[in-house]
Formats: C-alpha cells, sequence, structure tokens
C-alpha cells in the first residue's frame, strides 16, 4: 500500500481547519499541536464523523471522500479503528460484548485478529466477564483499543488516548502502544499534545498550529528543525535512535547512534536492544574549545548547521549535527555573538541530561 | 362486583395495552426525531405533542369528535374507506387515546435519548455498525429505563382518563365503557358501595405505577458509554 492522502478545509464560528496532507502508509504519524489546533477536527474528518466540504481522504488507491465526485463513504463502511480519548465502552455490554461488538460486524474472511491474542497482547484478558462500570481508566483504554483493533482496521486513529489518564496509567498503558507499533502492519494516526508520547510513539509528525499544517516529516528529521514556529520552541529537542552498545564501570550504559556514543545511568535492557532518547535543547551549551576537567559525560564534535531566533527575548536556538545525528541547542544570543557562532563553525556540544523514552 | 363492572375492567386494560403498543411504535421515532433534530419546527412539534398536558380533556374530545364525524376530514377518509365512524367505536377510543397520551410516551424517551448523547453512536458506527443497527444494539438497550417509563405512564395514563372518553366513546357497555366511566355510572345512580369497589382497586393501581416508576427511577439517571 502507498501512502494516506487527506485535504480538508473546515469552517467553524473562529476556527478554521485547513490540511492538505501526504502521510506514510505505514508506522505511527502523530498529529501534534496545542489545544485547538484542529488535530481532533482532521482526525475526526479523517474518520468520517465530521464531514468536510471539497474534502478529499484516501488511504493507498482506496477513496473514502471525494466531493468533487460527490463520493462520500459513510463511517461504518471504512475499514478504521477509532479510540476515543475517553474509552466510551458500551456500559451495557460486558467486556467481552465490547470486544465482539465491531468484530461480529465484519465479514469472516477479514477476521485477521482473534480476541484472545489481542485481548493477550492488551493484558485484558482476566477482564472478559467484567462489566466497564468495574474497571480502571486505564484497563477501559485497553479494552477500547482492542475493540478498535478486533475490527481488522487497515487505519487505526487515536484521539489522546492517553490524556484522561493519569501518569501512572499511561506508564501502564505506553508499553502496548509500542507493541500495536512494533507488531502490528497497521498505519496509526495518533493526536497528542504531549510531547514525550509523540517522541516515543511517533515515526513520522504533523505540527498543527491554528489550524494549520506547519511541518510534517519523519519524526527525527522535523523535530530537529529550527525554523520552527515559535509556539513550539519551548518544547523544541530532538529525538536519536540509539542501541545499547555496552555496559561499563561506575553503573553506566554506553549507547550507540549515528554519529557517536552517549553515556547514560545503567539501563536494564540487554545490548543491542534499540532505544530511543530525546535531547532537549535547553539541555545542549556549546563550547569553542574541548571542555576540560568538567562533570558533563556527554560531550561531542558539532558542525552548526542553522541558526534561528525564538519568542523568547535574546535566546537562540541553534542546529547542529553530530556526524549524521541533528541536534538543537539553546543558547542566549550573547552567547551566540561571543562565540561568534556561525553556520558551518566547528563547536564542542555538552549534553546536560538525556531522557530515555524506553 | 358485578360482570358489568369485570367487563369495564378488562376493556379498560384492553385499551391502555393497544394504545400503550401503538404508542411504542409511534411515540418512538417523534421522541427520536425531537432528541436529535436541529430543526426550526422542533419548538412546535415539542408544543404540539405536549398540548395533551395542559388541555382539557373536553377540548380535546371536542375536536377528534368533529374530525372524526361524518363532516370531518377523518370521519369522510373513514366513510370514503368503507370503514364506517369512529366516534362511539372502540377503535375510535384507540385513537383518541395515542392523542391523550402521547407526550406520556413521548418525553421519557425525548429525555432517555438526550441523555444517551452522540458520543456512543459515533463509536458503534467507527465499529462498522449502521444507523439502522446502531439503533437496535446500542440506543434501545441504553434507552431501556425511558422505555420503561414511557410505557407504564402511558398504560396508567389511559387508564386513567375520563373527559376524552366521554367526548368521544360515550358510554356503550364493553365497547366504550371503561372503568373511570362506569364510576361516574355508578355515582349518578347513587350506587356507592358498588363505586368504592373501582375507586378503590383504581388507587390502588394507580400507587403500584408510581412506585414501580420511583423505584426505576434511579437506573434513568445512568446509561450511556464511559
Amino acid at each position: 500500500m502507498s501512502g494516506i492522502r487527506a485535504s480538508f478545509g473546515i469552517e467553524r464560528s473562529g476556527f478554521r481547519l485547513d490540511v492538505d496532507l501526504s502521510l506514510p502508509g505505514q508506522g505511527v504519524t502523530a498529529l501534534f499541536g496545542h489545544s485547538g489546533s484542529g488535530k481532533t477536527t482532521l482526525l475526526r474528518a479523517i474518520a468520517g464523523l465530521e464531514r468536510a466540504p471539497g474534502g478529499y481522504f484516501a488511504l493507498g488507491d482506496e477513496v473514502w471522500q471525494d466531493e468533487r465526485r460527490g463520493l462520500f463513504v459513510p463511517t461504518h463502511l471504512r475499514p478504521l479503528g477509532y479510540v476515543f480519548q475517553e474509552a466510551s465502552l458500551f456500559d451495557h455490554l460486558s467486556v467481552e460484548g465490547n470486544l465482539e461488538f465491531g468484530r461480529r460486524r465484519i465479514p469472516e474472511a477479514e477476521r485477521r485478529f482473534r480476541p484472545a491474542e489481542v485481548a493477550g497482547l492488551l493484558g485484558i484478558g482476566s477482564l472478559l466477564g467484567r462489566r466497564p462500570a468495574s474497571l480502571s481508566g486505564g484497563e477501559r483504554q485497553r479494552v477500547a483499543i482492542a475493540r478498535a483493533l478486533l475490527t481488522a482496521p487497515r487505519l487505526l486513529l487515536m484521539d489522546e488516548p492517553l490524556a484522561a489518564l493519569d501518569l501512572k496509567r499511561k506508564l501502564e498503558i505506553l508499553p502496548y502502544l509500542e507493541r500495536l507499533h512494533d507488531e502490528l502492519a497497521i498505519p496509526i494516526i495518533y493526536v497528542s499534545h504531549a510531547p514525550d508520547e509523540v517522541a516515543r510513539l511517533a515515526d513520522h509528525l504533523v505540527l498543527l498550529d491554528a489550524g494549520s499544517v506547519v511541518a510534517s516529516g519523519p519524526l527525527t528529521e522535523t523535530l530537529a528543525r529550527a525554523d520552527l514556529p515559535p509556539a513550539f520552541a519551548d518544547d523544541a529537542g530532538v529525538v536519536v535512535a540509539a542501541v545499547v552498545a555496552a555496559h561499563e564501570a561506575d553503573d553506566l550504559t554506553r549507547l550507540d547512534f549515528a554519529g557517536g556514543s552517549i553515556l547514560v545511568a545503567r539501563r536494564p535492557e540487554a545490548i543491542g536492544h534499540r532505544l530511543r532518547c530525546r535531547i532537549h535543547a535547553r539541555d545542549v551549551s556549546l563550547a569553542l574549545d574541548k571542555p576540560q576537567a568538567s562533570s558533563i559525560l556527554n560531550v561531542f564534535r558539532a558542525t552548526v548547521s542553522a541558526i534561528a531566533a525564538t519568542d523568547t527575548p535574546g535566546q537562540v536556538l541553534v542546529q547542529l549535527y553530530v556526524g549524521a545525528t541533528p541536534l538543537l541547542a539553546r543558547i542566549t544570543g550573547r552567547s551566540r555573538r561571543v562565540l561568534d557562532l556561525q553556520v558551518g563553525r566547528g563547536v564542542w556540544a555538552q549534553v546536560k541530561a538525556v531522557a530515555l523514552l524506553g | 362486583m358485578d360482570s358489568s363492572d369485570l367487563g369495564a375492567i378488562w376493556l379498560t386494560l384492553k385499551l391502555a395495552s393497544v394504545v400503550t403498543l401503538l404508542l411504542l411504535v409511534a411515540g418512538t421515532p417523534v421522541a427520536w426525531w425531537l432528541a436529535r433534530t436541529r430543526s426550526r419546527l422542533k419548538g412546535v412539534v415539542g408544543a404540539v405533542v405536549a398540548l395533551p398536558l395542559v388541555l382539557p380533556p373536553t377540548v380535546l374530545g371536542f375536536y377528534l369528535l368533529l374530525a372524526m364525524g361524518p363532516h370531518g376530514p377523518v370521519g369522510r377518509l373513514t366513510e370514503a374507506l368503507g370503514l364506517g365512524l369512529l366516534p362511539f367505536t372502540f377503535p375510535g377510543l384507540v385513537i383518541a387515546s395515542v392523542f391523550y397520551s402521547l407526550p406520556f410516551m413521548v418525553q421519557p424517551l425525548q429525555n432517555a435519548f438526550e441523555a444517551i448523547g452522540e458520543r456512543p453512536l459515533e463509536v458503534a458506527a467507527t465499529l462498522r455498525a449502521s444507523p439502522w443497527d446502531t439503533f437496535w444494539s446500542v440506543v434501545v438497550p441504553l434507552a431501556r429505563p425511558g422505555f420503561m417509563s414511557g410505557a407504564v405512564l402511558a398504560f396508567a395514563h389511559t387508564v386513567g382518563e375520563f373527559g376524552v372518553v366521554l367526548m368521544i366513546g360515550g358510554n356503550i357497555p364493553d365497547e366504550t365503557r371503561v372503568v373511570s366511566v362506569q364510576i361516574y355510572d355508578h355515582v349518578e345512580a347513587l350506587e356507592y358501595a358498588r363505586s368504592h369497589w373501582l375507586a378503590g382497586c383504581m388507587v390502588v393501581f394507580s400507587f403500584l405505577v408510581l412506585l414501580l416508576l420511583y423505584t426505576l427511577k434511579p437506573q434513568a439517571a445512568r446509561g450511556g458509554a464511559r
């Protein structure tokens, strides 16, 4: 299957969504933006829950909406799964009844998953006889995800499935979402306003602001852009794909990435395990000479590739490359002047903190 | 109680059952439309449905009598179809009662449908259920308390009607003479003992109906998808 094409214009009182997107037909695409940016409206338009006049949507060569031809496939005829922000289980059915609801309604030949498999994947096998009202928020959301998967969707849409949960429940569900990503070949479009979730799960990133797309591209590349609108600069930072290379003395683990290696506090993962690290721009500082006698372990030789203003007065965002891997550093305008930073200049980047995303 | 009293009770139960069944069929789409529409006609239709709540039954009965009479539009239609005239017949009483009890069916149903909200319908659509399928597999089970209250109220209200029956049905034994009319006859004839029997039955019946409703109530507040 080739990619996804989505083009919608929706006018509301005081709000306008206007997008024209090409998305990859595999992996997780995150729709990221602040509240009111139009993420949920876009997802609803894709599902056909919202009908955009003049809209167009195609999944591969299957067209679901093409208003110029008067084509609009109603939601119940689209092979999609949708996970709402609140689990929205049917109260009048047991957990098993909820799981069966969608599965019973697809042709037998299309039932790709067995309920027991999916229940196992999401860790809800012991809940089948329970009523939704007796489940915790995290359990409910996992049932909702399983229910959507059992319709064997060709596209899975998730609207902030973790937003209504507290941190503990989030951490409980995230591993299951990663398994979906790793084990199922279903493209997922995932709406979120939590940068950590996006950094952890997404392969492709779409940034939305006030109803328009401000950036769309592969996750690492897009996050490393220095020219994003100021609204996103506060959370600026890159995601680096790394592999566990060695467990060293002093309770440290060495991770290798394209262009270098990085030391972090000892990790439980085995050597060869893939990990994503998030490095915030505010945790990267720059020096012209290699720092001597510093407590910071992770220092890289890097080349400045772009410099951009931020919406915080006196601060700039510097994009640099460590080998093939981009980093962002947020420094003051004065430092930039004093160091005389220019595109192409070699510097030493000191990384104060690395967040590992499992 | 003699056979005419038992006949009146039987007739009343038959009337209320038929009317309740008809109202379940006719009231559900009206309530669904009222709960879901954004049309400007919503207020008008809602007010018309609620009219029997405030109109004196004699007024409603009077206009229905005119409409179903030999010069009324309904009367001309039924005569042209060879059905004869409806006033002073059981079918005529059924039709009048359907109008009279309509709000008692529609309003609880409308409230139940509104309480379900949009979300369960959207969820069902993303799980491949057509709108018709969704209505039966999601809306009806979730609105069950509304259906129960509507049916109980419509039944009880039909049992208790008097004014409309007098205007439309008169007082024909085993055809239109329901319990409330029978009591009226006994009182007019100064047969208080027989009135007591029937009146007492009505008090007990009404109390039981209300008891049933108020014990159902807590469940009516729940429902929906969470």
